[in-house]
């Protein structure tokens, strides 16, 4: 297989999701390395010249209806066409729940090595070497690929979002399709429409300290609504019915990575730690001086969640 | 039915991690070992069945050495009905895809028809081998599931579909299912679990036994390899804010919006 880079992009709603930007502007500064080009193979419906600012040189689309709902047949046949036809040797997606299903299975079918979650790549001998958290984050390792094509998900909000450039891209349609084993039946919109959890740029969680359900609609999402951030939660305000489980933060919730984390009345344990200890800037809001969360905090404020929460919600909104 | 449950032993989620050197990775010899917590979803998830009597085994297959039995027993204990480590010098050094081929092919040789995996080991975090195995075996599969209901000949199942969507899913059997947390509550081992647990086997096999090429597995053929551990990167350190509470709030975001710019 070439030198070539492949992102995958994938869409929302007809819209290119921004971390298929991240990740271009990232194989654009591995390609300048390795001296390979950058393809993107966009899944779903939105506008696929609008990558060429990116960095890609081509796109190949696939659209229409196999790809409304993620049909894995569909998806990886998508995928693998795009490695095909675009001399890939290393091929780049966000983590996320399709990615992770689709790349496995496609690692498996190709033979191919795939690193998952890596939040950092570098060129290094012509090679793409990804370096990626294990253990919960507590340790990290390099991640060398040895086969003819190698697959890396990242972790999103590991790069940035570059600046938009003048470049355009040659769009090729793609044709892909296939009919899965598993079948799509129905689907269940989020409650809300916050940025989820893994992708989102600011979030605000509570912990047990908010004692209740209603307090937590109370104190913890206002808060949360003031800043457009996504709310989440420890596993004890969720295994005590504050929040739903699909808002836990944590080893066994969701690894999140934003800019912005607020944990107001979470104590910092070791696995609610695992979840979120890359954020760029922590805020800790805690009565106990001794919370280990202020160890791993950029900024704390010791005091009462009851009385805090309020006074930040209407500073931020009134900001 | 017989139904095969992944079972992977890991680290307990509160062990200190550290590294033993930066070519051959972190210190395990004090560690307190568990079950995966996604393998006690998956496990409990395949032990509802036998309890409905949708299924008539429950067999735990884990690709390790004989310091992981301690935990297969737990499983056991808890209700599995059978287990099979799978263990041979051709084995070591396995990446995902490998460890992925050595249980394909041990759940083609036990002939089981339904596989509960956990969604992740939180060891590695890799979050692979479920689909892998799936993927080698050309089964159906569905990942990241927290609800299901399995009748005799499919399952549906909701499957997390990214921005907090889920997806209802049908798949027929055979079929792979990768289980994340809020599925189920995973039962404790009774004391007489405990009591009949020591006297059911742990069969051992190795390459031959199971007809996986042991050339297809292993370090020789591992595709990807971990170099360069090391600890997570230092975070700056940080600042506890002073002054009575409108204070402290205002300086928040302050810092927040001039600082560190993320507001
Ligand atoms: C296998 C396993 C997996 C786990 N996975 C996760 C996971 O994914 N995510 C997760 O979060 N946890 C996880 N845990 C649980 C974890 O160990 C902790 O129990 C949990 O994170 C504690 O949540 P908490 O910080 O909300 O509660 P606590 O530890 O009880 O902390 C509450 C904090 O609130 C403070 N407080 C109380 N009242 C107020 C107030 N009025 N104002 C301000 N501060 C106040 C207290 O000082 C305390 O620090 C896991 C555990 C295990 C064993
Ligand atoms: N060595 C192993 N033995 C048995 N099951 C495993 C093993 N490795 C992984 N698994 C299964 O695959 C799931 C995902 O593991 P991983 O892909 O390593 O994150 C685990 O939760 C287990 O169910």
């Amino acid at each position: 297989m070439g030198n070539n880079i492949l992102v995958v992009a994938e869409t929302d709603d007809g819209a290119v999701k921004k971390t298929a930007f991240e990740l271009l502007g990232k194989a654009k500064a591995l390609a300048a390395s390795t001296g390979g080009a950058v393809h993107a193979v966009l899944i779903g419906d939105g506008d696929a010249a609008s990558l060429g600012a990116y960095g890609a040189s081509t796109v190949h689309h696939a659209s229409g209806a196999a790809f409304s709902h993620y049909n894995p047949a569909a998806w990886t046949s998508a995928v693998q066409g795009a490695i095909a036809a675009s001399d890939a040797g290393v091929v780049l997606a966000a983590a996320g729940p399709q990615v992770r299903d689709g790349f496995a299975r496609l690692a498996a079918r190709l033979g191919a090595g795939l690193a998952t979650e890596v939040t950092e790549l570098r060129a290094e001998g012509g090679a793409v070497v990804g370096r990626r958290p294990q253990f919960a984050g507590k340790a990290f390792s390099d991640v060398v690929i040895r086969s003819a094509v190698a697959l890396f998900t990242v972790r999103p909000n590991s790069f940035g979002v570059p600046e938009a450039g003048g470049g355009s891209a040659s769009v090729s349609a793609l044709a892909a399709g296939g009919d899965s084993k598993e079948k799509v039946v129905g689907s269940e919109e989020p409650s809300s429409d916050v940025v989820d959890l893994t992708e989102a740029e600011r979030i605000v969680s509570g912990g047990r300290a908010v004692k209740s359900a209603e307090n937590f609609d109370k104190l913890i999402r206002p808060l949360a609504a003031s800043i457009g951030a996504t709310p989440g939660a420890s596993r004890a305000a969720v295994d005590a019915g504050y929040a739903p489980h699909n808002e836990q933060v944590g080893q066994t919730g969701k690894v999140v990575n934003p800019s912005l984390y607020i944990a107001c009345g979470i104590s910092g344990a070791i696995q609610h730690l695992a979840g979120m200890r890359t954020s760029k800037v922590i805020v800790a809001i805690n009565k106990d001086p001794e919370a280990p969360i202020f160890q791993h905090a950029t900024y704390g404020i010791v005091g009462d969640i009851f009385d805090i929460c309020p006074m930040l919600t209407a500073e931020l909104e009134s900001a | 039915m017989k139904i095969g449950v992944l079972l992977k032993q890991v680290p307990a989620s509160d062990s200190r991690i550290k590294i033993a050197d930066p070519q051959r990775g972190v210190a395990l010899d004090d560690v307190k070992w568990e079950i995966n917590p996604y393998d006690e979803f998956a496990l409990e998830a395949a032990l509802a069945l036998l309890d409905a009597k949708v299924a008539s085994d429950v067999v735990l297959l884990t690709v390790g050495g004989a310091d992981t039995e301690q935990r297969i027993r737990d499983g056991l204990a808890r209700g599995a009905t059978a287990a099979v480590r799978l263990d041979d010098a051709a084995f070591g050094g396995s990446d995902c895809l490998g460890v992925s081929r050595i249980l394909a092919a041990a759940v083609k040789a036990e002939g089981i028809t339904l596989v509960f995996a956990g969604k992740q080991a939180i060891d590695g975090d890799n979050a692979q081998v479920p689909a892998m195995v799936a993927e080698l075996l050309g089964w159906g599969y569905v990942g990241e599931v927290d609800q299901l209901e399995v009748t005799g000949a499919g399952a549906k199942a909701w499957r997390a579909a990214g921005g907090g969507a889920r997806d209802v899913v049908e798949v027929g059997l055979p079929a792979v299912i990768g289980c994340d947390k809020g599925l189920n509550q995973p039962r404790y081992a009774s004391l007489k679990g405990i009591m009949m647990a020591k006297r059911k086997k742990i069969d051992v096999k190795g390459a031959g036994a199971i007809g996986v090429d042991a050339g297809s597995v292993g370090a020789s053929a591992a595709l990807v390899s971990e170099t360069n551990w090391g600890e997570p990167p230092a975070r700056p350190p940080g600042r506890v804010l002073q002054g009575d509470d409108a204070a402290r709030v205002k300086a928040l975001v302050a810092a927040l919006r001039d600082e560190v710019k993320v507001i």
